[in-house]
């Protein structure tokens, strides 16, 4: 962790004594009054002015939240109130969440930034009002007049300050919606929010660098495609010496049964890498014909923390590349927002997928019809049928080394409803599995602090804060169940929730679901397995006898 | 019209209609007092007294919205404190009975007592004790 | 003052009745020119909020699944947190509605030493709004007896059970005490409930005390200070009738009842108790969770300009060639 971030024991005690709040005790000033106060750890970089300028997004400049001028455009207020209108007439659902809010307080304390903050203005209402009272006292009759009065109040450039601050505190997880009585969903907002503020160049480098990379290389990180051929490769060779096994994916191979789309996160970072293997050990196991593109060697979008617009955008290289090489439909790695789109938005933005088929399991001939529309199957979804239909050799004891819990990553959980599956193969996998408490998980899981692209360096203490909630669940079972291994199906909680668990639970290290069923399956012409794929060594057991298939 | 702009259209039709349904349904029902039920209820219920009678114990304008106090006032005193004489505000004297003293005048049940309580819904329950005077014949 | 002012803006309407009609005998502007403007802005104020609000499309599917989503057959599926079509959705619309579902979720969050997190059940809300919502409707049903001749079988008997206990005379109703319970509940809780004080604005406490103005008068005339209901009917009648007759005599605590029933009407459709339309537009609600099953359409899909593979291929062409990547064109 960089200098200057806040040691675990101060920051624990932060918030212990200063989320006051949470017990009822107010700040003494309303919201409106309370100050921002941009200071190193509170903020992300803003975007350098040449990614702006790639982007053909408006305002390139160098500027810092720091400054007290940001340098907004001239006619920034008239841009804003403008563009918000125009948002109000294309969007349902913003009207509705401007207008039927009661305030009932009940998504007060279901935010994750909220609870490690204590921060007034994290509470989902008040994030919501941010905009809301804008639109009451710029929008609105009663509000035009009385404003203050009934909680309007006039565009500023201190209302930009605050959004910017806490529309990037706020991760686009849901689930305050979940308990919402009119659903009011704040990621709506936030998105909106976000929206607003591109068009005076107020915004972050973490999210649009990799907007840029993307669209040029196919990847967030913008890595080539030799150097990607070569990244999975490497991950080739590892898995032959730990298993003995020689896994064998392609690239851009016209042909294939099925294209398979992970974040580039699984290629790249660790311990994401370790689902990858997962993946492509499962894929050898049962034969499977599928290839990857480099061209189109993202799962993960961030886009669409951006602009719908530039959603589409990155995402239309799925279909294009799928059409292109002439597969059947397509498979989908484990990860979060990714998943957002592609059940939420894909099929409507970049379909319909005409030349793709209604996807069929080869191996099992079970047809996804849950996904005939938009031909693209989670491997969730793929591996529970397999391991459902007995295709699988493969022994759970390889990892009694791992106490696991399962984390639901929010846009799975609260945007496709997929719960069960990865429970499913989780269970089968591994022998040692506990659930987190009940008001944790599935459809009320935490997010893990960082995700909507907040994952920098430099916004730890943010991040530390926001991952507060998810981490001490871990803590229950660590300390209940001796939980050793944090589960997920998301790229971003791979990389954001070891972050967390090296502040807050150091004990615990965090897996992909592929990750654990790479470990225990039983590869052909395998070698003596004494590994597993992080080449940690297993637990001693009598190998042959497995109690699985 | 292409099929972008044909299910773009259909799409939103179906969402209109689901829209005018549920106004439909809402207005209808809340408005159901404009459409149904007779045209008559402006003029309020008609009663009958028996001719030739004296004065109520009380002004009409006392009697309409306070009877049923009166009547649980009497019943209560005469019940337990065997109170039977009532005073009215301009010192006259009345026994305290429903069949005795109100009945004598408003001996038409149908006529009189049923006429407003059927008007407003009340169902007073007097008459499951009591016989009304007709239904003493 | 978010918490006084709405109080001192229900005193000054109730007064205004009160002079305009005990003293200024205005009645005829307070039974039937008010009423009518009241009927006439709830209308049009209702209708213009729902064309607002339905002529703003719904680009995405984004329905907010709360439970399993239907998948492969043998995966238990939970229809009605994550429906997948419009009869389980129907349901959900309907739980949310009438019980409240989500509400019921609720949960309490407490940071104990440690710092620990703790999320215990918290109904208290839930139950609050349940008795207040369905009681305010049983008490306007009741009402349905003023505007209906002859009163119809389902209103008599909503208030027979109402008046179940055959307590007091006339007889008490339940809903009188329940809803009188549910509003003090909700008033207090936004008085002393921390977070939800902090929140809250004029417009959150304006409707609960307008609200209870209404209750407690509507019960002073039943229970303290008579009122002779033949001539209330009589005016609704005329009301509903368009006779345009005002009975005289009907007394000034009847008319601070319209007065403010008038209000709140007139105000309903331009405030945020329009949460009652709005949660039948709700997109994260409303919507079957079946977006990869059938395609959603969003009437203003941008065009945007995609990087096509020809130009990448064209870009890292020799860098492809030199790791083996198959190409389109050699």
């Amino acid at each position: 962790m960089a200098d200057g971030n806040p040691k675990k024991a101060d920051l624990a005690k932060s918030i212990e004594t200063e989320s006051l709040f949470l017990g009822g005790i107010k700040p003494d000033k309303e919201w409106t009054e309370l100050p921002v106060e941009f200071k190193p750890g509170n903020f992300n970089y803003p975007t350098k002015p040449d990614i702006i300028e790639k982007l053909g997004f408006p305002n390139p400049r160098k500027w810092t939240p720091l400054d007290e001028d940001w340098k907004l455009p001239e006619n920034w207020k008239e841009i804003i109130l403008q563009a918000l209108k125009d948002r109000l007439e294309k969007n349902r659902a913003l009207k509705l969440f401007m207008d039927t809010c009661v305030r009932c307080g009940a998504c007060a304390d279901k935010c994750h930034f909220f609870l490690g903050s204590g921060d007034p203005k994290n509470m989902p209402v008040i994030r919501a009002e941010l905009l809301r009272s804008v639109y009451r006292g710029e929008f609105t009759r009663a509000g035009k007049i009385l404003g203050k009065m009934v909680g309007g109040r006039k565009l500023t450039k201190e209302v930009i300050k605050e959004w910017f601050m806490y529309f990037y505190q706020c991760t686009e997880c849901r689930r305050c919606s979940v308990f919402c009585p009119y659903g009011i969903d704040t990621a709506e907002i936030t998105m909106l929010g976000r929206e607003l503020l591109h068009l005076l160049g107020v915004n972050i480098n973490w999210i649009l660098e990799p907007v840029v990379n993307c669209d040029r290389t196919g990847n967030h990180l913008g890595i080539e495609p030799h150097t990607f051929k070569q990244v999975v490769e490497s991950l080739v060779d590892d898995v032959k010496e730990i298993t003995g096994v020689k896994v064998n994916p392609t690239f851009n191979r016209k042909g294939a049964e099925i294209l398979f789309i992970t974040p580039s996160g699984d290629v790249f970072a660790d311990p994401g890498i370790y689902t990858m293997m997962g993946y492509m050990l499962l894929f050898e196991h049962i034969g499977l014909d599928y290839t990857i593109s480099t061209y189109s060697s993202e799962g993960g979008n961030f886009g669409s923390f951006t602009t719908p617009e530039m959603m589409k955008k990155l995402n239309a290289k799925m279909y294009m590349e799928a059409e292109r090489l002439g597969v059947k439909w397509i498979l989908g790695g484990e990860c979060g927002h990714m998943w957002r789109v592609v059940h939420q938005y894909m099929n409507t933005m970049n379909g319909p997928a005409d030349f793709l088929e209604v996807p069929v399991s080869p191996i099992t001939g079970t047809p996804f019809s849950n996904a005939k529309s938009t031909k693209m199957v989670h491997i969730a979804e793929f591996t529970a049928d397999l391991l459902k239909n007995e295709k699988l050799k493969f022994d759970a004891r390889r990892n009694n080394h791992i106490r696991t819990t399962f984390h639901d990553s929010c846009n799975p959980a609260r945007a496709m409803g997929l719960l069960e599956e990865p429970r499913y193969i989780l269970k089968r996998v591994v022998n040692n599995f506990h659930e987190m408490p009940e008001n944790t998980i599935r459809e009320k899981t935490f997010c893990c602090g960082s995700g909507s692209g907040l994952n920098t360096g430099e916004y730890m203490e943010t991040r530390m804060r926001g991952g507060f909630a998810r981490a001490n669940a871990v803590q229950h079972v660590h300390d209940k169940h001796d939980v050793n291994t944090l589960t997920t199906i998301c790229a971003i909680d791979r990389v954001t929730l070891k972050a967390a668990m090296d502040y807050w639970v150091p004990d615990v290290q965090v897996a992909g679901l592929h990750e654990l069923v790479g470990n225990a399956l039983i590869m052909e012409g395998e070698s003596e397995r004494t590994e597993d794929l992080r080449e940690d060594e297993l637990e001693d057991f009598e190998q042959g006898e497995g109690k699985d298939e | 019209m292409s099929w972008k702009t044909l299910s773009r259209e259909k799409e939103k039709m179906n969402d209109l209609f689901k829209i005018v349904i549920g106004l439909v349904l809402f207005f209808g029902l809340f408005s159901i007092p404009f459409w149904a039920g007779s045209s008559s209820g402006g003029n309020g219920p008609e009663i009958v007294v028996k001719e030739g009678t004296e004065a109520c114990v009380e002004s009409k304008e006392f009697m309409r919205p306070n009877h049923m106090h009166l009547l649980d006032q009497w019943r209560d005193s005469v019940v337990r404190d065997n109170d039977r004489v009532y005073t009215n505000a301009s010192g006259k004297h009345f026994e305290k009975s429903l069949t005795k003293t109100c009945l004598n005048c408003h001996s038409n049940k149908e006529e009189f007592c049923d006429r407003c309580h059927d008007y407003m819904g009340v169902k007073p329950y007097c008459w499951s004790c009591h016989l009304s005077s007709e239904e003493q014949i | 003052m978010k918490i006084l002012s709405p109080l001192i803006l229900l005193i000054i309407l109730i007064l205004i009745a009160w002079v305009g009609t005990a003293l200024a005998g205005l009645e005829t502007l307070f039974g039937l020119v008010i009423p009518y403007v009241a009927l006439i802005l709830f209308i049009a104020g209702f209708l213009y909020r729902i064309y607002y609000w339905s002529r703003s499309p719904v680009p995405f599917r984004i329905p907010t699944t709360c439970g399993q989503a239907k998948s492969l057959d043998w995966i238990k599926r939970d229809r009605f947190e994550s429906p997948s079509n419009l009869f389980e959705t129907l349901i959900r619309m309907a739980m949310e509605i009438l019980l409240f579902r989500s509400l019921f979720r609720n949960t309490k969050a407490e940071l104990k030493p440690g710092p620990n997190l703790h999320y215990g059940s918290n109904k208290w809300l839930w139950l609050g709004g349940m008795v207040f919502h369905w009681t305010f409707l049983v008490i306007i049903l009741r009402h349905y007896r003023f505007f209906l001749e002859p009163i119809p079988f389902v209103i008599s008997l909503t208030e027979k059970i109402d008046s179940f206990f055959q307590v007091a005379l006339p007889i008490l109703y339940l809903s009188d005490i329940l809803i009188l319970a549910a509003l003090t509940f909700l008033i207090l809780r936004r008085i002393f409930g921390g977070p939800v004080r902090y929140m809250s604005l004029f417009q959150d406490y304006f409707p609960l005390y307008l609200i209870s103005g209404i209750v407690l008068s509507g019960m002073m005339m039943r229970y303290l200070t008579k009122t002779d209901i033949i001539k209330v009917k009589q005016l609704s009648q005329s009301l509903i009738h368009f006779d345009f007759t005002v009975p005289s005599g009907i007394g000034a605590i009847f008319y601070i009842h319209l007065f403010l029933v008038c209000v709140l009407v007139s105000y309903f459709p331009y405030s945020k108790l329009m949460h009652m339309g709005g949660i039948f537009f709700s997109p994260t609600r409303n919507l079957a969770n079946n977006s990869r099953e059938k395609r959603h359409i969003n009437p203003w899909n941008p065009d945007v300009k995609i990087r096509t593979y020809h130009d990448y291929e064209e870009d890292f062409r020799d860098k492809m060639i030199a790791s083996g990547i198959p190409l389109d064109k050699d």
